[in-house]
């Protein structure tokens, strides 16, 4: 606690030395390498409306972040007493993490969304790895055909759907219980990773698959050992995205399930950690910051590899 | 030896058999869901009543006189818009930004993803904070500054109000929408730039083409395929939220914010008149599928260039 509260109570002091520090330490970096020139002079004056424009973007992205970090360690005190909200006044505490954590359903939240995610990317790998494949490969005319219905569907808004699902989900039985979300969820899932494991397969190249018919195996047995293997970077990022599509839904999750303990965190968090019009508003940040923070991360990994599943998909194999 | 070939050396046939599960599942879980969805609108049914009476175009009728029904369907239309062109604006410079090489990179793209990697419901309640009645921290630097305040430019009350007054909500609601969809554009923008065949871009440097030049002249022609598919995209999952406006305004103040997602859900579910929750959804579909046929017509328009 006592360097956490440090930094917190210093927060916006180490964010300008930090940024000071990553400029200057650049700037010795090229000095030291071409000299101190006026030509070098130049470069970095030319260079820095760039960075500006870069950091101004930067800020506007993350401000709420930023707010909901250092309000995660506000006591009650400091945050409803004379609003100041960028810094400490009082000694930062992690109380309000401990009530999250313990007082509330959130554990039950995360516990709900890993399930129903693992589920759905299971169901979804194993009906959309082939089916992917079909269309980048082995399906002509009518493959495509079914590959744009496919991209049609996912176009299709929950807010469209969310209606008859629900009366659905009722029939079944399965109101109240993640099951009814592992169901549904493939709706938007199979769509996505299919239109993005099309791409990935496109990628491989066809003389592999050639090479593994010539020697024995049948089409099965060349998508299992020679195209699953090789395109196991792209299968991965499917998966990262496929779980956080299912972290981000929020209406079937809002309307098929209203029992607390079984919610998922998009839906369980704003409804739960709000009682009427009393806020907690500590946990409440808290809350989402630390989903959002694995989120990105995951994003930020995996980005390279969805820009090149989308172009690849988008075009003709 | 064509009598001992192994069925799944047909690539006829493993094509289909591959294809089957996942389509058969879709048109399950999307195709009868929607044809269930077009019976509810000519239906009268309810959360109590399960029974589907035909009652013709009465729903559809009945929510298009609607006059609350008219503005929800006339602000669906305006938030989207209006967004569009600042998501498109700032995509343009976020993807020209992110393909190139620059120190902190791999950072600024972290932060830079963080309003569309983070779950919709969850980066609404830092917004719900960021523009709060009383503890806003945007009001307080307004505040401090002299924009707020005895005396102040914007106004002598201590606080904006953004969610409370009509044209605060509504151009919070359009800000907090860009803020989220901007990098969903950005990125597919990105994945065309960097599919411009790399010899064009030569080409062009050999020839002195400078950067502007190259930007408006090579690159942004070339990527006017994509900027339409990512415009109609964002476009398309924009008309279908109401996550956004659900979590900040719940439609308010009076109908201000409402859209159609969040309207067919109160009427439909919270109201429990299920038939006309469906009849109001369905108002969205004609509009989408224009959308959808626009984006699928330029994306195979792009394919033939």
């Amino acid at each position: 606690m006592g360097v956490l509260s440090w930094i917190l109570t210093n927060f916006w002091a180490l964010l300008v030395v930090a940024l000071a520090g990553v400029v200057g330490s650049r700037i010795a970096w090229r000095v030291r390498k071409y000299g101190a020139t006026r030509e070098e002079f130049s470069y970095v004056l030319r260079r820095s409306p760039f960075y500006l424009v870069v950091l101004t973007f930067c800020f506007f992205a993350i401000a709420p972040f930023l707010i909901m970090f250092l309000h995660t360690f506000k006591t009650d005190g400091d945050l409803y007493r004379r609003p100041q909200p960028f810094v400490f006044r009082q000694e930062p505490t992690i109380e309000h993490l401990d009530a999250l954590f313990n007082n509330t359903a959130y554990l039950d939240f995360i516990r709900n969304s890993i399930v129903v995610g693992v589920a759905v990317v299971i169901i979804t790998l194993v009906l959309s790895l082939p089916a992917a494949y079909a269309l980048a490969r082995l399906t002509g005319r009518w493959g495509e055909r079914a590959g744009i219905l496919m991209f049609l569907v996912y176009l299709v808004p929950p807010t469209l759907l969310f209606i008859p699902m629900f009366r659905i989900v009722v029939l079944l039985g399965l109101k109240d219980s993640p099951m009814s979300l592992i169901v549904v969820y493939p709706s938007f899932t199979v769509p996505f990773s299919m239109w993005l494991l099309q791409g990935f397969f496109k990628a491989v190249p066809p003389e592999l698959e050639e090479a593994a018919l010539v020697d024995g195996y049948n089409r099965v047995g060349a998508f299992l050992r020679v195209v699953l293997p090789l395109s196991l970077p792209g299968i991965i990022s499917t998966v990262v995205f496929t779980f956080t599509l299912t972290l981000h839904e929020f209406i079937y999750g809002l309307v098929f399930i209203a029992n607390t303990s079984q919610r998922t965190l998009s839906v369980g968090v704003p409804t739960e950690l709000i009682l009427g019009d009393v806020y907690f508003w500590q946990p409440l940040l808290a809350a989402a910051l630390i989903i959002a923070i694995p989120v990105g991360l995951a994003y930020n990994l995996f980005l390279d590899s969805l820009v090149q599943g989308f172009t690849m998909g988008a075009v003709k194999g | 030896m064509p009598s001992l070939r192994h069925p799944f050396d047909n690539q006829r046939l493993v094509g289909t058999l591959f294809l089957a599960p996942a389509l058969l599942y879709i048109v399950l879980i999307v195709g009868f869901p929607f044809l269930l969805a077009i019976a509810f609108g000519f239906s009268d049914v309810t959360v109590g009543n399960t029974e589907l009476n035909f009652v013709g175009l009465r729903n559809f009728e009945a929510v298009w006189d609607n006059a609350i029904f008219r503005q929800v369907f006339e602000t669906t239309i305006r938030f989207t818009l209006i967004s569009q062109v600042f998501i498109l604006l700032f995509a343009n410079i976020l993807a020209i930004i992110f393909t190139q090489d620059f120190t902190g990179k791999w950072f600024a793209r972290f932060i830079f993803i963080l309003p569309w990697a983070t779950p919709v419901s969850l980066a609404m309640i830092g917004w719900l904070w960021m523009l709060d009645t009383k503890y806003s921290p945007i009001d307080y630097l307004l505040l401090q500054t002299g924009f707020l305040g005895r005396g102040g430019i914007l106004s002598d009350d201590r606080n904006l109000f953004w969610l409370a007054s009509p044209d605060l909500a509504q151009i919070s609601v359009i800000f907090v929408q860009v803020w989220r969809m901007t990098p969903l554009a950005t990125v597919i923008l990105m994945a065309g730039l960097s599919s411009i065949p790399t010899d064009i871009l030569d080409q062009a440097e050999v020839d002195g083409s400078r950067f502007m030049r190259t930007l408006l002249l090579i690159k942004l022609p070339l990527i006017l395929p994509i900027m339409v598919i990512a415009l109609l995209f964002s476009m398309i999952t924009m008309f279908g939220d109401m996550t956004v406006v659900y979590v900040l305004t719940r439609g308010g103040p009076v109908d201000y914010t409402r859209v159609l997602g969040l309207y067919s859900f109160q009427v439909g579910i919270e109201g429990g008149n299920l038939a006309q929750g469906a009849a109001i959804s369905l108002f969205a579909f004609p509009l989408l599928l224009a959308m959808a046929i626009f984006m699928l017509r330029t994306a195979s328009r792009a394919e033939v260039r």
